[in-house]
């Protein structure tokens, strides 16, 4: 809407306005070149310094498909979060479930062996139908009880699969996962070529993000921003807000089952450690940081956010052994990274509350001062003193408010 | 649904906030396409009444009648309600239980048990989202629960508030948009399909807000955000998008409050329009008499939750009742 505007603001419209306007209207085709762009410059850039200096090209394609899982998980909590205004803090349970079906689909533990890309779609289900119990019998509670509720459900799902060891093999975890059988085109999967994993998770990413913007666009996407602004107005003006909540929720389940399903087939292993309370955690964090209710924003964010943590602070441990300080090789940087995490975020509150990559909604909420700096009207005192006073006789409160303006 | 001579009707509504009667036995009607004004001093419980129309707020006692319907009252039979929700899946356990007995193969039982978990979802799924099939599933087992404020919507019923509840960083034209949403049928799966009835549904939808946006003298502004606008538009943005969803009665919530004459007699005329192009019945709470005296066809009076007097705008001007909850009882 804003890139509409500005072309007709303009005589004649900047080159760049129009490629904004047309990306608007075509958001689908303009979600597609994007990847494609940016797949085939992250190919390139793995390739020559600086960041071919840091790790092989091969670690690269790992790194980025495994930060694909958490692209994929900051965008599905970025429905709950972000659009409906629902604060989950137990979002690595659908991922744990998502995990936990492949597992169950494509192991010796289970001795079977699915194929992947149904597989896929039955993951993410299996997480739905859990999201929506988790979220039928709950989301009438609002705010911080919410919180407190999928903080347990969080706990919960990971407990559960640790204690149930006759089904899950408790503490070790289903190993042996096999990968996906070889894709046309994509060719192989195997522990040394990440790069078919790499492939099909820009995939899986694209096609995710193209459907989100679609949700966001719709009618139900502006129901879950009218949610998030005023409750009770938007069940004033027709909405239903049990289901249409739900709805977030189910669809972000959805996004972390398709995460967990790829995450599982990938790493080959499942075990509980790998979904506690952390992983939540971080995936929130790489929502506020990139940007609340801004799709690519939040996927731009746990790229970044994944990559510095994974990649850089290991990497960071080797460099500085190199260079053979005796203080700092002492510092496994690995182990500071929730320390990053939280100074960021404070530093992030502080300085920039509406994240990396803010979404226009987010931006204007909380940057209410600079709007109020703007054009303001004439106070109108003019209101009261002109009130006829014959119409005050059973108590006239007009003119009372001095927000009235003149006009 | 049958149509008749009035629109709304509230019998001994009730509303207690613990030992507060906020609302004490209100017989109240509203006839088709007139405008009813409710009046009282403050804290007289005029807003509490008109949340209880709107389904907000639970009546203690009564009941109201909409359309020529019931739609807020003691729920009737509520415990039968959730034991309707385990039927289906005590079907399902009970084929599931009745195959292991019979020996048949452990996956066939699993899937029983998968099953019924599913069939228990969907009912509890169905159960909370109550939509209108499902309400109409459970009145055919004499089943009554109150509207909640959303299916007074789909009934035909539009509001503001007294405190205007814009969503504010939405743009005025989402916002007219919004008050749609119960009349727009696209659902998740063309949402995410983007198919044809979608598109044209969200482009109709724009033209019908445009129109209505039109229609309260806010053309051209829709672009722009809910809260950048001037307070006297905002009420009237609130209006277009109660209007928004084709209601066939609209209750104002002290539509005036805190604007100047100029701005009050515009808004006065937006409501006689509204009634005469839209054919809309009108129920109004308003401070200002000369806009209640000025276009209602009855006024009702409210004092401490009771009804004290009724009438056309002449009749309570001079009732010696309603002067004496103004301004007090004269001197002895």
């Amino acid at each position: 809407m804003t890139a509409t505007m500005e072309v007709r603001s303009a005589g004649s419209p900047s080159p760049r306005a129009r490629l904004r306007a047309y990306a608007h209207g075509h958001r689908s085709a303009t979600i597609v070149v994007s990847m494609v762009l940016i797949t085939a410059a992250m190919i390139v850039l793995a390739q020559v310094p600086p960041l071919s200096l840091i790790q092989r090209q091969n670690a690269w394609f790992d790194a980025f498909a495994n930060a694909g899982t958490f692209v994929l998980l900051a965008m599905g909590l970025n429905v709950v979060v972000g659009l409906a205004g629902l604060l989950d803090l137990g979002y690595a349970a659908f991922f744990a479930i998502g995990s936990y079906t492949y597992a169950y689909s494509n192991s010796p533990f289970s001795q079977t062996d699915l194929p992947f890309l149904p597989m896929l779609v039955v993951g993410a289900a299996v997480a739905a139908v859990f999201g929506i119990a988790l979220g039928a019998p709950t989301l009438r509670l609002r705010g911080d009880y919410l919180a407190i509720m999928t903080l347990g459900f969080g706990e919960i799902v990971p407990i559960v699969f640790l204690n149930l060891d006759k089904w899950t093999e408790g503490t070790n975890g289903i190993g042996g996962i096999f990968r996906p059988e070889p894709l046309p085109v994509l060719g192989e999967f195997s522990a040394l070529s990440p790069f078919p994993y790499y492939i099909l998770m820009v995939g899986i990413v694209t096609v995710a993000m193209i459907l989100l913007y679609r949700m966001q666009d719709s009618r139900i996407g502006r129901a879950w921003n009218a949610i998030r602004e005023d409750e009770l107005a938007a069940a004033a003006n027709g909405i239903n807000t049990v289901t249409t909540k739900l709805l977030a929720f189910a669809i972000g389940a959805t996004t972390a089952g398709f995460a967990g399903v790829f995450n599982a087939s990938k790493l080959t292993i499942v075990s509980p450690e790998q979904f506690l309370f952390a992983v939540s955690f971080s995936v929130l964090a790489m929502v506020i940081l990139g940007g609340m209710g801004n799709i690519w924003g939040v996927a731009a964010g746990a790229l970044l956010v994944y990559l510095i943590q994974v990649v850089l602070l290991k990497q960071l441990n080797g460099m500085v052994e190199g260079l053979g300080i005796p203080f700092l090789t002492e510092i496994n940087f690995l182990d500071y990274q929730y320390l990053l995490f939280g100074v960021a975020l404070v530093l992030m509150m502080l300085f920039r509350p509406e994240g990396l990559f803010p979404s226009q909604r987010r931006r204007r909420e909380l940057h209410i001062a600079d709007e109020l700096a703007g054009p303001i009207d004439e106070p109108a005192v003019i209101g009261s003193l002109g009130a006829a006073p014959g119409a005050d006789e059973l108590g006239d409160t007009s003119g009372q408010d001095l927000r009235g303006h003149d006009r | 649904m049958t149509e008749t001579t009035e629109v709304l009707r509230a019998e001994k509504v009730t509303k207690r906030f613990g030992g507060l009667i906020a609302v004490n036995t209100i017989d109240f009607a509203i006839p088709r396409g007139s405008i009813v004004s409710l009046i009282g001093p403050n804290g007289a419980g005029k807003t509490t009444f008109f949340n209880v129309i709107a389904g907000i707020y639970d009546p203690t006692d009564g009941r109201i009648e909409f359309r020529g319907e019931t739609v807020i009252a003691h729920p009737r039979r509520a415990w039968l309600e959730p034991i309707l929700w385990l039927v289906m899946p005590g079907v399902v356990a009970m084929a599931t239980i009745l195959a292991s007995l019979a020996g048949l193969a452990q996956g066939t039982v699993i899937l029983g048990i998968f099953a019924t978990i599913l069939v228990l979802l969907a009912s509890l799924v169905t159960g909370v989202a109550r939509g209108p099939a499902y309400q109409r599933f459970l009145g055919r087992f004499g089943i009554f629960r109150s509207a909640r404020p959303n299916d007074m919507v789909v009934a035909g019923l539009g509001r503001t508030f007294q405190n205007i509840r814009l969503f504010q960083n939405m743009t005025v034209l989402e916002n007219v948009q919004v008050g749609m949403h119960s009349r727009l049928h696209a659902g998740w799966v063309d949402a995410l399909l983007s198919t044809p009835r979608n598109r044209a549904e969200e482009l109709s939808s724009r033209i019908r807000a445009e129109e209505l946006l039109a229609l309260v003298g806010l053309q051209g502004t829709g672009d722009g955000l809910a809260k950048n606008l001037p307070y006297g538009d905002q009420r009237r943005l609130e209006i277009a998008r109660a209007v928004a969803s084709n209601p066939v009665l609209l209750l104002l919530d002290e539509p005036t409050a805190g604007m100047n004459p100029n701005e009050t007699a515009g808004l006065t005329s937006l409501i006689s329009r509204l009634r005469r192009d839209l054919g809309l019945t009108i129920l109004l709470i308003e401070h200002d008499m000369k806009v209640v005296m000025g276009i209602s066809d009855r006024v009702t009076v409210l004092d401490h939750g009771e009804k004290i007097a009724e009438g056309t705008p002449d009749e309570i001007r001079r009732d010696p009742k309603v002067i004496e909850a103004y301004l007090g009882a004269p001197a002895a």
